[in-house]
């Protein structure tokens, strides 16, 4: 499965997120579109490849903003431990949303998620350290292992990108491990993967935690960007904005979430300008096309071309 | 213990869906290394049996013991671990993973890996020798690297047996083996399950007369979810009971059991 054109990807990835700042492109947009693109690639881990759709995906990625944010911020901790921190809370979040959730299928398992992100909302919206419709703003980037400076746009770049790769290889590896294989099997007849003696109840729990951690890795990191947390990362338009760029960027493809995430939030940066809340709108219309007419996204397209998984 | 002798008891099982009984106080008892076919007329509830059995569905009442453990309360998947596992009607494979991994990712379960998510999948490498002799066993041999959904139907049928081989199990469940299947197919299935059956114990559920009749040592007949009839096929296949069920049954399933009686003149 794993062709010597999949090399050649990986390639093309690393050389773009190499070079992109070089060649002029804005960093801070780039950075944003990193921590999203590993957002979507942790959703994808969970929907893509395992079959199983949360719609409460931001309360993972909000956790751990807030969680890094405080933890820098407010306690005084090094960028790295506010990381840590974030993407460890994200990983127990999951733990529980995840024990909660599992023994509901489909259409249940996805309101469920979507319950618990929302009543996390409004935990954020009523606790005093969040900052409330403020935000959790002013977080230091300070300086990494208390070496690197961070302030400097280019050094917080590179390590943003260094976490987003090793995000996306660590998914790229689960997929392609023994328990890859017996996810694949739940989400292709999980009564068969029932009836081969796997208690898949625990493999679901055990990719919701990861998927959830790594999503958590993408709002700490986020937060180091921004220097901020806020309740636009626990809103439900955030889960949704999630499933959009897995979806227009290919579910279960490995480069599509990647994909996804550059074109929504480079869309988002140019139209928001243009068209002010219609931005909106054009997104709901972009989700109604992909269902419609475009299922297989933009890399699984591509792929079914080259007649090559990618 | 007189008990050992049946590795498979149920007593009064019973399953009730919203007042509909599909299967009714059904005390069934499988010798240990034998083949037992359970028949009956479409709807009879053998699925349902098989479902229950398996612990896919809980049952309404009754208990299940399998070698001499009650098993009635347990979750399905750690049925399957003590060594009673099953088929499925309709045929049940991972279509997008390759023939070889459908079994590969069988014989996975009991190497203790199957949680490591940070491991290459290269480790798995080590069980293709004996991934391939189960294929080879089956004559699935040369398809070894096809994806399973461009197999045809008998093929994956075969490949689900595989499969199910590959988790060695003390006594299997085959929910109509050769349903669907061209003659030949059929004729390579029976050889299989006689030849699997040589040290373990099978349950089928068939509707082909002509393979019941060849293999089963004890047939249980089931219509409207009771038991109607027990015993070796020369005796179930003339008690007029029996007969009267299948006749009196709805129209599918008298076509096909005529058919199959004609078949076999
Ligand atoms: N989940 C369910 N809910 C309601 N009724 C069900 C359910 N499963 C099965 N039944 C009903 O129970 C009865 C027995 O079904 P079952 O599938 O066990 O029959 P079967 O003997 O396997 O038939 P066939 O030979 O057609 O496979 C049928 O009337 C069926 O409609
Ligand atoms: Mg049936």
């Amino acid at each position: 499965m794993n062709g010597g054109h999949m090399y050649w990807g990986f390639a093309a990835l690393i050389g773009f997120g190499l070079l992109a700042p070089v060649a002029g492109i804005y960093p801070t947009f780039l950075m944003k579109c990193w921590c999203f693109a590993l957002f979507a690639c942790a959703f994808n881990l969970l929907l893509g490849y395992t079959g199983l759709l949360s719609f409460g995906h931001a309360a993972f990625l909000s956790v751990a903003a807030y969680v890094a944010g405080h933890t820098i911020r407010n306690l005084g901790f090094g960028p790295e431990w506010g990381i840590l921190a974030g993407t460890l809370s994200a990983g127990v979040l999951g733990y529980v949303f995840g024990s909660l959730a599992i023994r509901r299928a489909g259409i249940y398992f996805a309101m469920i998620t979507l319950a618990l992100a929302q009543m996390l909302y409004f935990v954020w919206l009523q606790m005093k350290f969040t900052g409330g419709e403020d935000g959790l703003q002013g977080v230091p980037r300070g300086m990494l292992f208390g070496l690197i400076d961070l302030s400097d746009n280019t050094n917080l770049y590179y390590l943003v990108f260094a976490i987003f790769l090793a995000g996306f290889f660590l998914i790229h590896r689960v997929i392609h491990s023994p328990f890859g294989q017996v996810l694949q099997a739940i989400r292709e007849n999980e009564p068969r993967a029932i009836s081969l003696g796997y208690d898949v109840d625990r493999y679901k729990l055990v990719v919701f935690v990861l998927s959830a951690a790594l999503s958590g890795l993408a709002g700490a990191t986020k937060t180091l960007v921004f220097q901020l947390a806020s309740l636009t990362d626990a809103h439900w338009h955030m889960s949704g904005e999630v499933v959009l760029m897995t979806l227009l960027g290919g579910l279960g493809t490995v480069f599509g979430p990647v994909v996804g995430a550059f074109v929504i939030i480079g869309l988002q940066n140019q139209l928001a300008d243009k068209v002010g809340s219609w931005v909106q709108v054009i997104m709901g219309i972009i989700f109604v096309i992909c269902v419609l007419v475009f299922r297989r996204g933009i890399v699984g397209e591509l792929g079914r071309l080259l007649k090559r998984p990618l | 213990m007189a008990d050992t002798d049946y590795i498979l008891e149920t007593r009064g099982l019973t399953k009730a869906f919203s007042g509909f009984v599909a299967v009714d106080g059904v005390d069934l008892r499988v010798r240990r290394g034998t083949i037992h076919a359970l028949i009956g007329p479409n709807g009879a509830g053998k699925t349902t049996c098989f479902n229950l059995l398996t612990r896919f569905l809980a049952p309404t009442n009754g208990t299940i013991t399998f070698n001499g453990r009650d098993i009635t309360r347990m979750r399905p998947a750690a049925i399957a671990r003590l060594g009673l596992v099953r088929s499925f009607q309709i045929s049940a494979t991972f279509p997008h993973m390759t023939v070889l991994e459908n079994v590969r990712v069988a014989l996975q379960r009991k190497t203790g890996i199957s949680m490591h998510f940070w491991k290459s999948g290269r480790v798995l490498d080590r069980l293709n020798g004996r991934a391939l002799e189960l294929l080879e066993a089956v004559d699935l041999g040369a398809f070894a690297g096809a994806m399973t959904v461009e197999l045809p139907y008998g093929r994956k049928r075969a490949l689900e047996i595989a499969t199910t081989l590959a988790l060695d199990p003390e006594m299997m469940l085959l929910d109509e083996p050769t349903q669907g299947m061209g003659h030949e197919d059929v004729g390579r299935v029976v050889d299989l399950i006689r030849k699997v059956a040589v040290n373990r114990t099978v349950l089928m559920v068939e509707h082909n007369m002509n393979v019941v009749a060849d293999l089963s040592d004890t047939i249980t007949v089931l219509a409207r979810g009771a038991v109607l009839a027990e015993g070796p096929y020369a005796e179930v296949s003339r008690n007029s009971r029996v007969l009267e069920a299948y006749v009196g049954s709805e129209q599918v399933g008298s076509e096909q059991v005529g058919s199959e009686q004609e078949e076999a003149t």
